[in-house]
Formats: structure tokens, C-alpha cells, sequence
């Protein structure tokens, strides 16, 4: 394999880096939106809860706009088939997130009960919801989504919306909307108090605990589904295009890589230590420490997927051997070279400042602040 | 095969939730600098009206960029979802500028932003003066690399088609970003943000001296929104004559029909005022013309001829003969990939692969094309002329209009007479909408412009789509109707309200702290 193949890992990695990102921070906004009327019974409690994440979701959203532009950049064929064949989804997905900027911004700029109670609820269903395709997304990678190619390289898709609500996609997306609440539960935990501190104690409890079951279970039963097998492609690391290999579909064969390297295991069991870490933390209202143990378990749990699937990033159905790999769906050697160095430069940048703008933010918000301030939420 | 009535759908829904996006972007562009400049000349003289400034109009800015963002978003993920042939084949080049603007520009703007309305309290003075002005630079940035994207489509330089893979691949990123109309593009649109910025804060100043409120703060805030509109005004102006320069070298059929020029002529060639181009019969009715002056305008000499659509459809019938060649030995490469005549074939004529595909639209089997089928799809390289011609004329009396205006005000202001002239002041409220309308219009003659490509001779729109049912399109675009309409009135009414409300009580940007705690408190705590 020559520095080509070895670009293409390396991009696999960044999206997996991405995917954690969009996990712990944009889980996180949407974990207390999901939340926000649950911890929070009264206007005040609510615009706490809101103003804890108030200077932090615009940055934190961009973890999904950047995780969009990469796949575009790095992966175009997955850009292209993937949101074209969610179409029905997509849609779901992005009007649902539109209007969080409205929520967050225009709810407390009036202050009438309808009003306000109308923005809560969106902020319900645009937290809830999206997390919940995501998840499903990821649980269709397994299961295989109906695609083939035509000539001329265009992705036709076969099947129909329905079909992306399949039973375990819909445990996955569970499995995210558990990790999500879990992160805007403990996030919450860590910066409020009293009553709502309580609630958000036992959300992030209750979320890690469904979290492991769900986990778990989509362990198990990821062994009944049929997973696929490159058996024939060009040597990684040439250009080609999805009409070159050869893939057959074998039940459990989405365990191929962790028989193969059984160092894999690694990463599910780091999941789980880190999902009881946070559990344990939450009873034991350690907010900071149980917030850093969810992204490590965030990272876990997209760890698991991506090591199963490797080096598949969208399976077909419908005609197996176009399935999209690491190896025919990314850009050209210079794309990906010009992108790294942006990724190098920029990434540690982005992670310096995010820090400080939450080090400029710390501190627990408290119910006076949030009746003084005018520039709150 | 592709439907034309997804086509068209498409191409509908992509526009209006670009032109829609675009409402709010060029606000956040140019307000963010003037934001920064206030809050630069609060820090420096320490006068609290300019932090009171700064903060009111600061509120107006993110009630615009809450609909920017979230417009974006839609924009962001439109490519894959709805031209997903499109994404697939020139991802490798347009993905990367894409992405670096995540990197580089939104993460910056995004991230300060939230500083910039919640650090009041927690940043000393100059940390809170770097947060406001990396948020200037982060959303200028943004229209950076997202105007470089959109350059490539007009212009595609750096880029070679590959046959392997089937896809255009990246032969150089220095070509691609600094490409003359990425160039060009970004200075005139930036500065039409500001331009933008610069009526909305001198209106709705204005709106306040009318009655008598605020004087301080919009007196202030007029001055500062004159001055920066006067030299934006002349910037964009200037700049556009240089970007008409550029679409005439590499775009020529966009320029005949900005200038609705249907012969060429000898030089030096008349200049249309005003005419209604009838597509159908390829003539003006009606036309006003000024003699000499296109050739002077477009070619900056009296002896340069812009040529005209009939010599531009017959120059596109000889390369789509010679495109066809070109796309017959992809399909035979895309059955064998070794096969060696055909990748010669292809090598001989790939210049006109586009225009090739062009055709397919009506001869789907290229072995049988006709003449006509040829001709129909000459004829088909020919944007919108009416359309094209009107959306120019517009932004160009916009401007000038914009340019007399803010001459005015500046005059006025330095006088400080302003004040004293209520028929102005009226007169600044109601220019309020033009720099909107003139972004549109800027991006109509763009983007209409560009048809039948969505790469310029290379790609063709009815290629690009994604294969949708006409029930889809139909669904998502209800959907964006209802709620970009619903998101529009929303944010109409607290932009109204928030202005009536206006600044209150020196050292707050808008309800004392005590009137908004009062207000709050009937909610219950
Ligand atoms: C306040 C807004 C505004 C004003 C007053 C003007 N423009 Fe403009 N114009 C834009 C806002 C704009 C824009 C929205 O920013 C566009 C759309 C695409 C682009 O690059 O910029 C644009 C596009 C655009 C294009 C098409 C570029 C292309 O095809 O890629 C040309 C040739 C001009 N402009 C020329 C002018 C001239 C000669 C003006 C003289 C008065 C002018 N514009 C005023
Ligand atoms: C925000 C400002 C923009 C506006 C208002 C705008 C406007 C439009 C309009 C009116 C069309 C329809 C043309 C037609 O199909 O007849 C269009 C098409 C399109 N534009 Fe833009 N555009 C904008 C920016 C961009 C940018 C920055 C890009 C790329 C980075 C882009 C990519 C496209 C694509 C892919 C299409 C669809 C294909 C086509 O119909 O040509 N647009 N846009
Ligand atoms: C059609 C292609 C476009 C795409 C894919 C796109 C994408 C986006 C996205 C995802 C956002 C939200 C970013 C955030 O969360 O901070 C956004 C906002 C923004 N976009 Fe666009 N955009 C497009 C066209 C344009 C154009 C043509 C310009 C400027 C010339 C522009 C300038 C901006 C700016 C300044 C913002 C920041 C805030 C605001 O919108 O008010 N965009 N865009």
C-alpha cells in the first residue's frame, strides 16, 4: 500500500474523529433540548438549563456542518449516494435542525407562555429527533442500503424510505438518543443546581444505563445480521471505481476484523468502561468527571461501528459488489493531501479556542444570573 | 433515464433556499464589521455610547444570523441530497473548499459569536474587541471559500476530468483558489455586505431620528453607516465592472445575455439601456441604445466586439459534434477500461465531453443524433435572456441608486444636518430593502447565467440531479415552503419589534435589566 491507501485510512480516522465530535458536543445541545422540559418545570429552570449550553451549541453545531463538508471532501461518493438515498430522512433530519437556531434564539426574546412553550417543543423534537437518525443511519450501514450504480457512475437508489426504519436501525437510534441525553444530562449536572441539578442527575443516570443495553444488545444482535465481505478488489490505494470488486454477504461477518485482530475488542470494552464510568459518576453527581467519561464512550461506541464495518462505509443491497469502501469512494491523492494540512493546522486550533471560550463560560448558571443578564437566553 | 420535471424541480428548490439563505448572509457580513468597528472605537476613546452601539445593534445582528445559520445548514447538505451526480463528480474539487470553510471560517465565527453575546460580563474590554473581530473575520472567511466553490462552477480551472474513475479530479489547488472570478466574486459580494449593512444601520437610524428618539446613539450610528456606504457603494460598483470583465472572458454567453446581444455587431458595438428580448424570435423589442458604449464597458476599448448568441449557438453545434465522440468512448470505457482506442478517442475530444452530454438529454443514444437534436441543444446554451438581462439592470440601477443615496447622506451627516431633513430620513427607511434586492439580483444573473451548466461546459444541469420521484421533490419542497414562510414572519416581527423596542437605559443594549425582570417575573419563577 503506498501513501495513497495510507490517506485514505488516515481520512477514515479524521471522519471517525468528526463523527466523536458531532457526538459529544452536538449529543450534548441536543440531550438538553430533548431534556429541557423534563429538568426543567419552571421558565426559570428552563432558561438555565438553556443558558448552560447558550454560548456553546453554534460553535458545537459546526462539528455537523464540518462532518458534511468532509464526507463531501473525502468521501464523495458516500456525500452524493448516502443523502440522496436517505432523501425522505435528510429531510426529516434537516428540517428538524433548522429550527434549533430559532429556538435557542428566539425563545426568550418574548416573554408570553404560549410562545415560550412552543420553542420548547421544538427544541424537544430538534434534539430527539435528530439523534435518532443518526443513529439510524449508522445501524443501515450494517444492514446494507438498496443502491446500484449506472454507467456513468450515477446512484440510483431501489428502495423505498420505509425500508430505513428497520428494527435495528431503530436500536441504534435509541442507542443514540441514550448517549445524547446522557451527555446534556451530566453537562447539566455539572453546571446548575438544586432541583433541576437533581433531574438532570438522574437523566444522565437513567440515559447511561439504557445506553449499555441498548449497546450491548445491538452487539448481540449485529451477529444474526448479515454482514459483507470484500473477497476481490484492486490493490488499496489505486484509483477505481465500485464496479471492480467482488463482495458477498455472510451472517456475522461483521465480526471478520475482530476475529482477525481480536486487539479490536479493545474498543467495546473500552465503550462499555467508559458507559459505567458515567453511570457511576452520575449517582455519585460527579458532573465533570462523568462528562469526560461520556465522550470517551461516545468514542467507543462509534469506535465499535467503524471497526466492524471497516473498510466498508456504505454497503449496497442491492448489489453488494458496488458497495462503497474506504478504497473507491474517497478523493484523489491530492485532495486528500491538501486537506490534511488543513485538518492538521486547523483541528488543535479549533480545539485550543473551543476550550478557552468554555473556560471564559465556566462556572454553574444560576437563576438570578439568568433574571439580570440581558444578554442571556 | 432523467425526468425534467425533477430537473426543473430541483433547479426550484435549490434556488429559492439559496436566494433565501442569501437574504440573511450579506447582513451578517457587513454587520459584523461595523459591530467590530463601534465596539473599536468604544474601546479606544472608552465613550459608553459606542458600547451601548455596539450592543444594541448587535442584538439586531443575531436575530439575522440565527435564520443565516440555519438556512446554511439546508445549503450545506443540498449538494448530496439533490444533486447527488452532481456531488458525486466534482466532489473531489468542490468538497475540499467546502470543508476547509467548516475548518477554517464557521468553527471561528461560531464559536466567538456565543462569546461575543454572553462575554460582556466575563472578557475584559480588548478580549471582547479580538472576540467581535474574529467574528467579522470568521464570517467573511466563510464567503471566502464558499464564493471559491461557486467560482469553479462559473469557471472551472485545476480540475481535469478523469476517465478512470468517471469523476473530475484535482490537478491543482493553487488554480483553484486563486481563480480570477473567485477572486473578483468575493470582493464584490463582500462588499455588497457591507453595502448592505451599511442601509440597514442607516435606516433604521434614521427610522429613530424621524422621531426624535436615541438621537445620540442613531446620529452616531448614521455617521459611521454613511461613511462605510459610501466607500462600499463605489467599492461594489467598481468591483462589478471587474467581475463583468471576467464573465466576459470566460462566460460569453452569460454576458450576451446580460446584454441581450443576439448579433454580433462591428465594433464599437451599442450599449442596450433597456429592451425586451424575445427569446423565441431572437430579436429586442423596444430597445433603447446607447451607441459605442458596450464595447467600451465590457472590453474597456473601442475596437473589442462581444460576440453575439448566433455566432455563440453555431460555435456550440461544432463542439457538441465534436463532444459526442468524446462521451461514446466513456461508455465504452466504462464497459473496459483497458480498452486503448477508446481512451485515444476519448484524449482526442474530452475538450467538448460536456457539450456531449449536453445532447444526451435528447439523444439519449448518441449513434442516432440528428441535426435538429444538435440544434435544439445549441439553442439550449443560451441562458434565460429576459431573465438575465432585467435581474443586471436591476442591480445596476440599485447600485447607482444606492451610490446617490449614500453621496447624500455622507453630506448630510458631516453637515450634521441630517436630522433637520425629515423627507430623508424617510427616504432612508424605505431604501432598506434595495441592497437586499440587489444581492438577488446579483445572484439571478449569476446563476441564471450560468444555464444550461451547473459546471461551466463541462457538466450540464439535467445531468446533475439526484434520481428522485416527482413525489418527493414535490414533498421536500412543501416542506421548505411552509417552513421557511413560517421562519420569515417570525423573524420579520421580532426584527420589527426589536427595533420599536430599541436601545433603553444608557449601559444596556435594549430593556433596563428591571423592566425585563419584571416581565419575566409574570411567568412565574
Ligand atoms: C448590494 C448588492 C450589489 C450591488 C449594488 C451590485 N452587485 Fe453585482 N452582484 C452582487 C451584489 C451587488 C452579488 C449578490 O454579490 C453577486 C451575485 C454573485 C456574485 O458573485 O455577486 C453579484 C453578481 C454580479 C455579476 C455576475 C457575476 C457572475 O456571473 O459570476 C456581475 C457582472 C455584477 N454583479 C456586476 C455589478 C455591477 C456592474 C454593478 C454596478 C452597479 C453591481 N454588480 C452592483
Ligand atoms: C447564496 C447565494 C446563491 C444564490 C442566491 C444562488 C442562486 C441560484 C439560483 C437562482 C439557481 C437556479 C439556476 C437555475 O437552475 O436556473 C442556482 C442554482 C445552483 N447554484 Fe446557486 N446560488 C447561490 C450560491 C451558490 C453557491 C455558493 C454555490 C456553490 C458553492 C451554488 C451552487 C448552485 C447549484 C449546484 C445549483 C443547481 C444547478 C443549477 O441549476 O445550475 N450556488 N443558484
Ligand atoms: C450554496 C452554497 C452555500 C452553502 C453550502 C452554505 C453553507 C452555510 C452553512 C452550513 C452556514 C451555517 C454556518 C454556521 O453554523 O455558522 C452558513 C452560514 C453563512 N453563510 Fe452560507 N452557504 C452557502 C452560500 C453562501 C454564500 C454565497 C455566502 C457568501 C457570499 C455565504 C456566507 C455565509 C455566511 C457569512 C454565514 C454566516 C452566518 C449567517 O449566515 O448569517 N453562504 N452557510
Amino acid at each position: 500500500m503506498d501513501l495513497f491507501g495510507d490517506l485514505q485510512v488516515t481520512w477514515w480516522l479524521l471522519l471517525g474523529v468528526l463523527l466523536v465530535g458531532l457526538g459529544v458536543m452536538v449529543g450534548m445541545d441536543m440531550g438538553v433540548g430533548t431534556l429541557l422540559r423534563y429538568v426543567g418545570r419552571s421558565d426559570v429552570e428552563r432558561r438555565v438549563a438553556l443558558n448552560v449550553i447558550g454560548p456553546h451549541w453554534e460553535g458545537n453545531q459546526v462539528w455537523f456542518i464540518l462532518g458534511g463538508g468532509a464526507i463531501f471532501a473525502a468521501f464523495p461518493l458516500i456525500y452524493a449516494t448516502a443523502f440522496s438515498g436517505f432523501y425522505v430522512v435528510m429531510m426529516l433530519l434537516l428540517w428538524t435542525m433548522i429550527v434549533r437556531p430559532l429556538g435557542f434564539e428566539y425563545r426568550s426574546k418574548i416573554a408570553d407562555v404560549k410562545w415560550r412553550n412552543v420553542w420548547d417543543w421544538s427544541l424537544f423534537v430538534s434534539g430527539a429527533v435528530p439523534m435518532i437518525i443518526f443513529g439510524a443511519a449508522v445501524g443501515n450501514l450494517f444492514c446494507g442500503v438498496p443502491y446500484t450504480f449506472a454507467w456513468d457512475m450515477a446512484s440510483v437508489y431501489t428502495g423505498s424510505f420505509l425500508g430505513l426504519l428497520n428494527p435495528f436501525a431503530i436500536s441504534t437510534g435509541l442507542l443514540s438518543l441514550a448517549l445524547s441525553v446522557m451527555m446534556g444530562g451530566l453537562m447539566l449536572m455539572h453546571r446548575t443546581e438544586g432541583a433541576l441539578r437533581e433531574r438532570a442527575r438522574r437523566a444522565a443516570a437513567g440515559g447511561s444505563l439504557a445506553a449499555i443495553i441498548l449497546f450491548a444488545g445491538d452487539g448481540i444482535w449485529v451477529r444474526a445480521l448479515d454482514g459483507y465481505r470484500l473477497v476481490r478488489s484492486p490493490q488499496p490505494g489505486t484509483l477505481e471505481t465500485p464496479l471492480e470488486q467482488i463482495v458477498t454477504r455472510a451472517a456475522g461477518a461483521w465480526r471478520g476484523n475482530f476475529s482477525l485482530h481480536p486487539v479490536l475488542w479493545v474498543v467495546p470494552i473500552v465503550a462499555f468502561l467508559a458507559l459505567f464510568g458515567a453511570y457511576l459518576a452520575a449517582r455519585t453527581r460527579r458532573g465533570q468527571l462523568g462528562w469526560w467519561c461520556g465522550a470517551l464512550a461516545w468514542a467507543g461506541v462509534i469506535g465499535t461501528a467503524g471497526a466492524g464495518l471497516f473498510p466498508f462505509l456504505l454497503p449496497s443491497s442491492q448489489d453488494p459488489s458496488v458497495s462503497l469502501t474506504v478504497w473507491n469512494a474517497s478523493s484523489s491523492r491530492l485532495t486528500l493531501e491538501w486537506m490534511l494540512g488543513f485538518a492538521v493546522v486547523f483541528v488543535p486550533i479549533i480545539l485550543w479556542y473551543t476550550s478557552w471560550a468554555f473556560w471564559v463560560m465556566r462556572g454553574q448558571v444560576k437563576p438570578e444570573h439568568v433574571a439580570h443578564d440581558e444578554h442571556v437566553y | 433515464m432523467i425526468n425534467g420535471t425533477v430537473v426543473d424541480l430541483s433547479r426550484v428548490q435549490f434556488a429559492a433556499t439559496a436566494l433565501y439563505h442569501f437574504l440573511f448572509v450579506p447582513l451578517t457580513l457587513g454587520l459584523s464589521f461595523l459591530l467590530a468597528a463601534m465596539e473599536t472605537v468604544y474601546v479606544t476613546t472608552g465613550r459608553p455610547i459606542y458600547r451601548e452601539m455596539t450592543q444594541f445593534w448587535s442584538k439586531l445582528f443575531m436575530i439575522n444570523f440565527a435564520l443565516g445559520v440555519a438556512t446554511g445548514l439546508t445549503m450545506e447538505f443540498e449538494f448530496g441530497t439533490n444533486w447527488s451526480f452532481y456531488s458525486g463528480f466534482v466532489g473531489d474539487i468542490f468538497g475540499a473548499p467546502l470543508a476547509i470553510e467548516g475548518l477554517m471560517a464557521f468553527f471561528l465565527e461560531s464559536t466567538f459569536v456565543g462569546l461575543m453575546i454572553f462575554g460582556w460580563e466575563r472578557l475584559s474590554k480588548g478580549q471582547h474587541l479580538a472576540v467581535t473581530w474574529l467574528v467579522a473575520l470568521g464570517s467573511n472567511l466563510s464567503a471566502l471559500w464558499i464564493l471559491v466553490a461557486n467560482s469553479f462552477m462559473q469557471d472551472p480551472r485545476g480540475a481535469v476530468f478523469n476517465p478512470t474513475t468517471m469523476r473530475m479530479q484535482l490537478a491543482s489547488f493553487g488554480a483553484l483558489v486563486f481563480s480570477p472570478d473567485a477572486q473578483s466574486k468575493f470582493v464584490h459580494t463582500s462588499i455588497a455586505g457591507y453595502v448592505t449593512a451599511a442601509v440597514f444601520v442607516a435606516g433604521v437610524s434614521a427610522f429613530y431620528m424621524r422621531r426624535h428618539r436615541h438621537m445620540d446613539l442613531a446620529k452616531r450610528s448614521f455617521r459611521m453607516a454613511a461613511l462605510f456606504g459610501v466607500m462600499a457603494t463605489i467599492g461594489v460598483i467598481t468591483l462589478g465592472d471587474a467581475l463583468g470583465f471576467v464573465a466576459a472572458r470566460v462566460q460569453p454567453t452569460k454576458l450576451a445575455a446580460m446584454e441581450a446581444v443576439w448579433k454580433t455587431e462591428k465594433a464599437p458595438m451599442p450599449f442596450n439601456l433597456i429592451a425586451f428580448p424575445d427569446q423565441a424570435r431572437r430579436v429586442n423589442h423596444g430597445a433603447v441604445r446607447i451607441p459605442d458604449l458596450l464595447s467600451l464597458l465590457v472590453t474597456h476599448t473601442f475596437t473589442g466586439t462581444v460576440p453575439g448568441i448566433d455566432a455563440l449557438e453555431r460555435q456550440a453545434a461544432r463542439r457538441i459534434r465534436n463532444g459526442i465522440p468524446a462521451v461514446e468512448a466513456l461508455q465504452t470505457l466504462a464497459g473496459d477500461p483497458h480498452d486503448a482506442v477508446a481512451r485515444a478517442q476519448f484524449e482526442a475530444h474530452k475538450a467538448d465531453v460536456g457539450y456531449g452530454f449536453l445532447v444526451q438529454r435528447y439523444a439519449p443514444d448518441l449513434q442516432q443524433v440528428t441535426p435538429q437534436e444538435i440544434k435544439r441543444a445549441a439553442r439550449d446554451t443560451i441562458p434565460a435572456v429576459a431573465a438575465v438581462f432585467w435581474a443586471f439592470r436591476s442591480m445596476v440601477a440599485f447600485g447607482l441608486l444606492m451610490l446617490a443615496y449614500f453621496v447624500m447622506a455622507m453630506l448630510y451627516t458631516l453637515r450634521n444636518s441630517v436630522q433637520d431633513r425629515p423627507w430623508f430620513l424617510t427616504l432612508g427607511v424605505w431604501m432598506i430593502p434595495i441592497p437586499f434586492l440587489a444581492n438577488e439580483c446579483g445572484w439571478l444573473v449569476a446563476e441564471l447565467g450560468r444555464q444550461p451548466w451547473t459546471v461551466f461546459g463541462v457538466l450540464p444541469t439535467w445531468m446533475s440531479v439526484s434520481d428522485h420521484s416527482v413525489g418527493y421533490m414535490v414533498f421536500s419542497l412543501c416542506g421548505f415552503l411552509l417552513l421557511y414562510t413560517t421562519f420569515i414572519i417570525i423573524e420579520m416581527y421580532l426584527m420589527t419589534r426589536a427595533i420599536r423596542i430599541g436601545p433603553e437605559a444608557p449601559g444596556s443594549g435594549g430593556q433596563s435589566g428591571h423592566a425585563r425582570a419584571a416581565q419575566e417575573a409574570h411567568l412565574g419563577g
